[in-house]
């Protein structure tokens, strides 16, 4: 197991009082496992990855564990945390463009960050140029300043910086969104390359579009409002899911081949909740087709059947 | 119009930081010292109302009296409300100037902006202290609004310089362009869409060249460029430096003019500083 | 009602403008009344730079766009207004769309001050609530909230709403729905798609293709300022004949079935200068000598036309 998280509840401190951005929060990650993360704006999935690398102010820790190869992280010291970060767990973030000092040429660049965490350049080097090949970014790169790569070979670029250290879970924050649907699917499929080559020994992949991560990821999870809604493999979620919310948002995406003219698709009607005073209960009851009395209580994240997890009183309560 | 809950926020979080407390209050004392000092006192600033000539405090005339026997006091509350002007004239024109020219190089660009911008730079690498010693050294009568004006006009190319830079990245934003979608007019837009954006920092501008221009006044003064027909803080020290302040051991001449400049510039910068952590939440601290 | 004549765009970049940047080259289609038309090109291909153009917010360098027969460029400052009574457009980023300090409804209160300074109050809050109702808001629950505490959704149908209120005939929708959250997508999808009903043409511009065939007739790709394939989209959907246009629809994600081919990783910095051959040269697997003689674009079947040496070699045998 590379990653587990048990229990964890993050808000974020406001004047008006703490906004429930993460509640309760159960879920892991196995070694070799690219994990799908998938939900609304808003929903808490960038608020998970942000508190696994650094949970800063305004974020307050509230309950719940991280364990990383069964070593508790201590997510809540964003001092100590730093020496498993970029080493044990990475992030390649969402606007990897603009990660890049724009002043500094790369390769001194790389040399900086892996003597803050005392790694030779000179040793790491041969690796470094064997995975810019696997990128296919020829070996100058090194010796150019950021502006001289496009944003492709940016955003790659940022990809092989992030996995230097061979980090037990990469977490790839939308990197994905702002790209056209080529450079969309070669970085997918990069993705998946590192983590045949060791980059990287799990990944957790956030975006709000599940095709992609049909094509990638080997489990998804769904998340609404704080909460998780529904955990399972890649084949099952899309074409089985069991919690209304990821069914309606399943059937909301345009397919290829699917015209106005012909087949009128819907929406989900409504808003996700704010979460400064979150409502009782089930926090999808006001958009859900099938609330009912039972979703005034929050439901719990159970196993409905092997490796699917889901928080629904309708569908839950069968197993 | 007024987002009042953003409003409120600023100013809950204005009032809670050190920094603007601490500068507030010392601006506050001296301001209010320039307001009603000069009724507490009988004396007017260049009467000879010591016969003795130099004296040390005393409860007659509270920060003593120069080497004419002139209440010092008196001096200092009027030379505090000629420092304001200066800084609120001056720097208000400088800020001002900066402003218009600032957004209209900013939002037009192309061959407009290339001339201002020109004009800035030369502007900008004038000697102004050079500059403004000529110009004063040729005026016979100086008053405090001549020396505003001068200040004034020229300090502002830095603030034109950051004033454009801003306008730069806010027209290339969406809503400046539904502006144009909306027919509105490019006065109007810079004035209603992009200025509003920037307010907290124009006010952060401000506050930088009221402190700049108590500066540069106080240096015109000491050396002898000042008002003709004033007094002021600057002036205060130049005489008290021509009249031996400093051999005679007269320290009440010089040290309260001296340390109020220090102070209100002081208490200036500090302000600027703690409204950046509040404008700007990623410095604020929870 | 649109249409687009040999339209170019080139920017002076670099020092004193020493190098060019074609943005747009030589473009030309045009925008029936009540069709709307995708324009579907990744970022830098000139998408965006197109509907700039048509809104009169950046300058033509060369050729010409006319409305219902009127040059646009020829439209004076004064008259801009009345230009944009039939044209409006809304954009990609629904947050950078709003002054962030003032109300949402800011924008309608400037459409009535602009173009309706006429109508009294009572009768424009009734013609606002109208068009609200017209593009599935409550008028009760939007009206008087900030851009902050309203939803990317909400936001962009506002923008719909008030180019309604204009009666207008063209709409420049710029990647109005890529940020948009995956649940609310389609609503305003379907809202753009309704418009047509009222006799409005759509310029809807996007890098997603399936967004484009869901409801435009015809599409238009381009790649690099150049097109290269364009006609009714049933045709390039069902029988793409570009190589870039195949591969763009092969690195679509679906949900019916997985990513085949691998895609070619770009290892060339920004393009600048003119090339002389096909814009897809570098990057297309069936690239040959002829191809470095640019392509003219040439009419393959009816209502569907390509700029491909490939495909027009094989059309003459």
């Amino acid at each position: 197991m590379s990653l587990q998280i048990e229990n964890l509840s993050v808000y974020y401190q406001t004047l008006k009082g703490d906004v429930h951005a993460l509640e309760d929060i159960t879920l892991d990650v196995k070694l070799g496992e690219i994990m799908g993360l998938a939900g609304e704006s808003g929903c808490g999935k960038t608020t998970l990855c942000q508190s696994l690398i650094y949970l800063n102010p305004p974020m307050k820790y509230m309950t719940g564990r991280v364990m990383l190869n069964g070593n508790e992280l201590p997510i809540w010291d964003a001092e100590k945390m730093n020496q498993h970060r970029f080493r044990d767990i990475s992030i390649i973030p969402q606007y990897a463009m603009n990660a890049l000092n724009p002043i500094r040429k790369i390769g001194p660049m790389i040399r900086d960050l892996l003597t803050s965490k005392k790694v030779d350049y000179k040793d790491r080097l041969p690796e470094l140029k064997h995975r810019l090949d696997v990128v296919n970014l020829p070996h100058d790169v090194l010796g150019m300043y950021p502006f001289e790569l496009s944003g492709g070979m940016k955003q790659r670029m940022v990809m092989v910086l992030s996995t230097l250290l061979d980090p037990t879970l990469l977490i790839a924050d939308e990197i994905t969104s702002a790209l056209d649907v080529a450079s969309q699917k070669a970085v997918s499929e990069l993705l998946v390359k590192f983590l045949d080559e060791g980059c990287c020994k799990s990944a957790i992949f956030i975006t709000h579009d599940i095709s992609i991560l049909y094509q990638i990821a080997n489990t998804i999870t769904v998340m609404y409002a704080g909460y998780l809604a529904e955990k399972a493999s890649t084949e099952t979620i899309i074409h089985s899911p069991r919690h209304p919310y990821t069914k309606l948002l399943i059937a909301s995406l345009p397919k290829i081949g699917v015209k106005y003219s012909e087949k009128h698709l819907k929406g989900i009607p409504g808003h996700p909740p704010l979460l400064l005073n979150p409502p009782i209960g089930c926090r999808f009851r006001d958009r859900c087709p099938l609330a009912f009395e039972k979703c005034t209580e929050v439901p719990p994240f159970v196993e409905i059947e092997k490796d699917h997890f889901i928080a629904c009183w309708r569908e839950g309560s069968h197993a | 119009m007024k987002n009042l809950r953003i409003h409120n926020e600023i100013l809950y979080f204005a009032l809670r930081n050190k920094k603007v407390q601490i500068g507030l209050i010392i601006i506050l004392f001296f301001v209010l010292l320039a307001l009603i000092g000069p009724t507490l006192t009988m004396y007017q600033p260049f009467e000879y109302a010591n016969p003795l000539g130099p004296q040390a405090p005393s409860s007659k005339f509270w920060m003593g009296t120069t080497f004419f026997g002139q209440d010092v006091f008196s001096q200092f509350v009027n030379g505090l409300r000629a420092t304001f002007i200066v800084g609120l004239l001056g720097g208000g024109i400088g800020t001002l100037l900066g402003i218009v020219i600032g957004f209209t190089a900013g939002y037009y660009g192309g061959i407009v902006d290339e001339i201002l911008n020109a004009l800035t730079n030369i502007v900008l690498v004038i000697p102004t202290m050079a500059v403004l010693l000529i110009i004063a050294a040729y005026l016979d009568v100086r008053s405090v609004f001549t020396e505003c004006i001068l200040i004034g006009l020229t300090s502002w190319p830095w603030t034109a310089r950051a004033v454009r830079a801003q306008t730069f990245s806010l027209r290339t934003r969406d809503f400046v362009d539904l502006a144009k979608l909306s027919g509105m007019k490019s006065f109007k837009i810079i004035f209603s869409e992009i200025a509003p954006n920037m307010m907290s920092y124009l006010l952060l501008v401000f506050i930088l060249q009221f402190g700049g221009a108590i500066l540069t006044a106080a240096t015109l003064d000491f050396i002898g460029l000042g008002p003709t027909n004033a007094i002021s803080l600057g002036l205060m020290m130049q005489y008290s430096v021509l009249w031996g302040a400093l051999p005679f051991g007269m320290w009440w001449w010089f040290v309260p003019p001296g340390l109020a400049i220090t102070a209100i510039v002081g208490a200036l910068y500090c302000t600027n500083v703690g409204l950046d952590e509040v404008f700007n939440p990623k410095l604020r601290e929870m | 009602m649109l249409e687009l004549d040999h339209v170019s765009k080139i920017y002076k970049v670099g020092t004193f403008g020493g190098k060019e940047l074609h943005a747009v080259r030589d473009v030309s289609f045009s925008i029936q009344d009540g069709e709307v038309v995708s324009l579907i090109g990744e970022s830098g291909s000139g998408k965006s730079t197109i509907g700039k153009m048509v809104l009169r917010l950046i300058s033509i360098s060369d050729g010409s766009i006319t409305i219902d027969g009127e040059d646009i460029s020829k439209i004076e400052t004064k008259e801009s207004k009345e230009y944009y009574r039939k044209v409006q457009g809304v954009f990609q980023d629904p947050y950078s769309s709003y002054n962030p300090i003032f109300k949402a409804d800011r924008i309608f209160h400037i459409i009535h001050d602009e173009f309706y300074p006429d109508v009294d109050k009572h009768t424009w809050d009734d013609k606002v609530n109208n068009a609200l109702q017209d593009v599935g808001l409550n008028p009760e629950h939007v009206l008087g909230k900030f851009p902050h505490q309203l939803s990317g959704g909400q936001l962009q149908r506002f923008l719909i709403a008030r180019a309604l209120l204009l009666d207008i005939k063209l709409l420049v929708a710029d990647e109005i729905i890529s940020m948009l959250d995956a649940s609310v997508r389609i609503d305003v999808l379907n809202l753009l798609a309704d418009l047509k009903t009222r006799g409005l043409s759509v310029l809807f511009i996007t890098h997603d293709l399936s967004l484009a065939n869901y409801i435009s007739e015809s599409a238009i790709i381009l790649y690099r300022g150049c097109i290269l394939e364009r006609g009714s989209t049933e045709k390039i959907f069902d029988n793409p004949l570009h190589p870039y246009t195949q591969m763009l629809i092969s690195a679509v994600p679906r949900l019916d079935q997985k990513w085949a081919t691998k895609v070619k990783l770009d290892s060339e910095a920004a393009h600048l200068g003119v090339p002389t051959g096909c814009v897809y040269y570098d990057r297309c697997p069936y690239a040959f000598e002829k191809c470095k003689v640019h392509p003219e674009i040439i009419e393959v079947s009816t209502d569907h036309h390509v700029a491909c040496w490939k495909v027009s070699d094989s059309q003459e045998k």
